[in-house]
């Protein structure tokens, strides 16, 4: 198991850049995530890790092993990665057990042993292995897909978007399962996803990926909390951006006065809340107010849209136990500190390019 | 390249020729009363027979596949069942029969009874993907049967009735067998009895230059069609079986047109010809003759079927995997030469063979050159799906497993396109076994095939002589129609 490096890589095609100077370093034994919204580069960023392309220029390393840049480039068969498409791709006229020794050497393919622990490993009955992909759900063809590129023993393993086509049921269980497996092979693995809940819950590290550069890369506590800037902020969870004006080291906001993770310099700025900070309770007289517009309730907890006095909306979730009804008057109180940015329009620009198209 | 050269050399051929003759030779070989006279007669026999396949073809799929008629399955079949008899053999049965067909009627009628599943089939496989959940919605919209039919199942069928149209066409000015046994002259017969009689006369090249023209025109329309047709067959299939719409008092006239439909186009020719074996053979059965003649038909179909294939396969590859200008330049190539009717393909392989390689003239090779020719693009639309069905996914996650190039074709690649490839060779397989034009001009001497064999029979008009060859290839044809029945749009594209 080794780990993967990637200095400043650069891919286009044609004249549209693609990747712009990529720097990643993921340990060995690790789970990262490259995360984004479609078209961010990261499906390409994976594709050059695996050797289906090239990079313009840059060197990408598998432990010491460099397998591209510096004039030499090793072909996908011989870089020993695994690579899990996004709909398994499992080959359609072999069985489960073929697919799954298709990477094997020729002696150790007729091995059933070999096969049925591949299934365990990824949490598949062996009584599947004489079927034939159709006859398989999306989930266990991921599996499937997953002991395919685990069977060789890869030094890396690439994920593809694997859970994006999976119903959001299936999508949790067979997850768990890939995690797990994952986990007990010791295998170094990149998960490429645009879902942040998939990256924030799965991985021991995630990247950020934003118009084909590499703009945050941390553990997905910090990612969550600490995002570098108001963009990553509203990409990886819900939140509550208000214009602030820093006195005295507090921030003056429509919802009072906060304190802020870190001190920084006096004047208007703006500032992040996640909204399970906020907290409702009845009106008084000095806590600020707002009216609640409408509860959307999951059963396990709830979001609820607040309009504020000034027009500005902001979301609250709250627990699903006591609940305020449409149209009432709450108070609202934040718990914790507030995270400051810096105002100004240029956020606004990035945030589209990073929600951009779905 | 090599193969779109391939496919380009009869238009080629004729195109030198024509700038050779001069603008004045074309003007006084082509501008003559004859000519006008076979270009009524074969406007008149296309524009009657489209019309007739396409009101036939229409009206039984919309029985077969949305009407609550009884038997659906078996209708279906046997509306398929006249593709399995090649339309010469359907003419001689008729008109040994009834000898009062050699007028345009008769051609009309036997020539809409060979053709109208060319029509039926795309358009039954356009009912069957049409989404139920469209009529339901214009249905909730207030429309009834009828408009329902006219403005949401018409527009949708159009493509399909107009490629269906446009295939009836273009086999019909290629045909050749049929009209010559009818004797109702056309720019095919035409072109053959000028060539017999004065062997390769400037007049047939010519005429065979004005043939060519009507096909590309025609080729034309259904490229543009063919384009359009691909989106609408994009979608995914439908999701709910249609629901049968109750014919109620109208089921037995129903049964009743289907029933002779099919009577008229498969009991006919079948009677006929049992007729024929069984009248006919006041002398014992050529079994000798029928061994030889079948060995030497299924050995020049199987080689033409691997030649033909082997030149498919990077054709079709390319246009999928490298698409680009270049490729699909090349694949319109080879659609092009299949525009041109056989006998034009057989006269433009013998002048060029004598002319440029004399001891080629009138050898095998020639002869499974004008196959390959003629068939190339039912070869090429099967491997062109199957190369569609194996994208280079596939080929990614064989390369990610540490499989090389060699291995991933033997062991990725050729698995999944096999059956594509073996279908597309089993369509040129079973067209070579039917074909006759190009056979007759290009055999050489001493070599008969079943289609030859029959046709000199029935050119003295021992019609029960001709009859065990007919059964023959009716046998060896079956099984075509039986691929086409089951996969309506695949290889039915010539």
């Amino acid at each position: 198991m080794s780990s993967l490096t990637v200095q400043d890589v650069t891919k286009s095609f044609g004249a549209t850049p693609v990747l712009t100077g990529i720097d990643l370093h993921v340990p060995s034994r690790s789970l990262t995530a490259l995360l984004g919204p479609s078209g961010c580069g990261k499906t390409t960023l994976l594709r050059l890790i695996a050797g289906f392309e090239d990079p313009d220029t840059g060197r990408i390393a598998v432990g010491d092993r460099t397998v591209t840049g510096a004039g030499r480039g090793v072909p996908a068969r011989r870089r020993g990665i695994g690579f899990v498409p996004q709909e398994g791709g499992l080959f359609p006229h072999l069985t489960v057990a073929a697919n799954v020794g298709f990477g094997l050497p020729r002696r150790e393919r007729r091995d059933r042993g070999r096969v049925r622990d591949l299934l365990a490993l990824v949490g598949l009955d062996a009584a599947l292995a004489e079927r034939h992909p159709h006859q398989l759900s999306g989930g266990q063809q991921q599996r499937v897909a997953l002991a395919r590129a685990l069977a060789p023993r890869p030094s890396l393993v690439l994920l593809d978007e694997p859970f994006s086509s999976l119903d959001a049921a299936l999508r949790e269980d067979t997850r768990q399962a890939v995690a797990e497996a994952l986990r007990a092979s010791g295998a170094t693995a990149v998960l490429v996803t645009h879902d942040q809940a998939e990256a924030l819950s799965m991985a021991d590290q995630v990247a950020v990926m934003r118009g084909g550069r590499l703009v945050q890369f941390a553990d997905p506590q910090t990612l969550y909390r600490h995002p570098l800037d108001l963009d990553i902020a509203t990409f990886v969870g819900d939140s509550v951006v208000l214009d602030a004006d820093v006195r005295g080291g507090r921030a003056h906001c429509a919802l009072g006065v906060l304190p802020l993770e870190r001190p920084g310099p006096e004047g208007a700025i703006r500032i992040l809340l996640r909204p399970e900070q906020l907290q409702l309770g009845e009106p008084t007289g000095a806590a600020p107010t707002a009216r609640v517009h409408s509860v959307d309730f999951y059963g396990h907890d709830a979001r609820v849209l607040l309009d504020l006095p000034s027009g500005l909306r902001v979301t609250a979730r709250l627990d699903g136990h006591e609940l305020p009804a449409d149209g009432a008057e709450v108070s609202i109180s934040v718990t914790g500190a507030a995270l400051a940015f810096p105002a100004g329009p240029a956020a606004e620009v990035g945030r589209r390019e990073l929600t951009g198209p779905r | 390249m090599l193969v779109a050269a391939l496919a380009l050399l009869p238009l080629g051929y004729i195109v030198g020729y024509t700038v050779d003759v001069g603008w004045s030779g074309v003007r006084e070989l082509v501008l003559r009363p004859r000519v006008g006279e076979l270009l009524w007669n074969t406007a008149r026999l296309v524009a009657g027979t489209v019309v007739c396949c396409v009101v036939l073809g229409l009206g039984a799929a919309w029985l077969v596949e949305r009407s609550a008629v009884p038997a659906r399955r078996v209708w279906h079949v046997l509306l398929v069942a006249p593709l399995a008899v090649p339309a010469f053999v359907n003419s001689y049965a008729w008109i040994s029969l009834l000898p009062g067909l050699d007028t345009y009627g008769g051609a009309l009628l036997v020539v809409t009874l060979s053709y109208f599943p060319f029509v039926y089939l795309p358009v039954s496989a356009a009912f069957r993907g049409l989404d139920p959940a469209l009529e339901e919605t214009a249905r909730g919209l207030g429309l009834g049967s009828w408009a329902v039919f006219r403005r949401v199942q018409l527009p949708q069928l159009r493509v399909a009735v107009l490629g269906g149209s446009l295939l009836v066409s273009l086999h019909l000015l290629a045909e050749f067998g049929a009209l010559q046994m009818l004797r109702f002259p056309t720019f095919t017969t035409a072109i053959y009895d000028q060539y017999r009689a004065t062997f390769n006369g400037p007049g047939a090249t010519m005429l065979a230059g004005v043939l060519v023209l009507i096909c590309l025109l025609l080729l034309l329309a259904e490229l543009r069609l063919r384009g359009r047709a691909a989106y609408a067959g994009s979608g995914r299939g439908a999701a709910r079986p249609h629901r049968a719409v109750p014919l109620g008092g109208l089921t037995v006239p129903a049964v009743l047109g289907l029933t002779l439909l099919v009577a008229l186009a498969v009991l006919v020719p079948l009677a006929s010809l049992t007729y024929w074996m069984v009248t006919g053979s006041s002398s014992a059965l050529p079994v000798g003759e029928l061994v030889a003649t079948t060995g030497t038909t299924l050995a020049l179909a199987g080689g033409a079927a691997v030649v033909t294939t082997a030149l498919a396969f990077p054709t079709g590859w390319l246009a999928v995997r490298a698409r680009g200008r270049l490729a699909t330049v090349l694949e319109r190539c080879t659609y092009l030469g299949s525009a041109v009717p056989g006998i034009v393909v057989a006269l433009a392989l013998v002048t060029l063979s004598i002319r440029a390689t004399p001891w080629l003239y009138q050898t095998v090779p020639v002869l499974v050159a004008a196959y390959t020719i003629l068939f190339l693009p039912r070869a090429i639309v099967n491997v062109r799906s199957a190369v569609e069905q194996s994208p280079r996914l596939y080929d990614d996650v064989a390369a990610a497993l540490g499989s090389s190039a060699l291995d991933r074709l033997r062991r990725v690649t050729l698995p999944l396109l096999a059956p594509g490839l073996g279908a597309g060779a089993a369509l040129v397989f079973l067209a070579v076994v039917t074909e006759l034009t190009a056979t007759l001009l290009l055999a050489p001497t001493g070599t008969t095939t079943l289609a030859t064999a029959f046709w000199s029979a029935t050119s003295g008009l021992e019609y029960g002589a001709a009859a065990p060859f007919a059964v023959l290839m009716v046998l060896l044809s079956a099984p075509a129609t039986v691929l086409l029945s089951r996969d309506a749009r695949r290889g039915l594209t010539t």
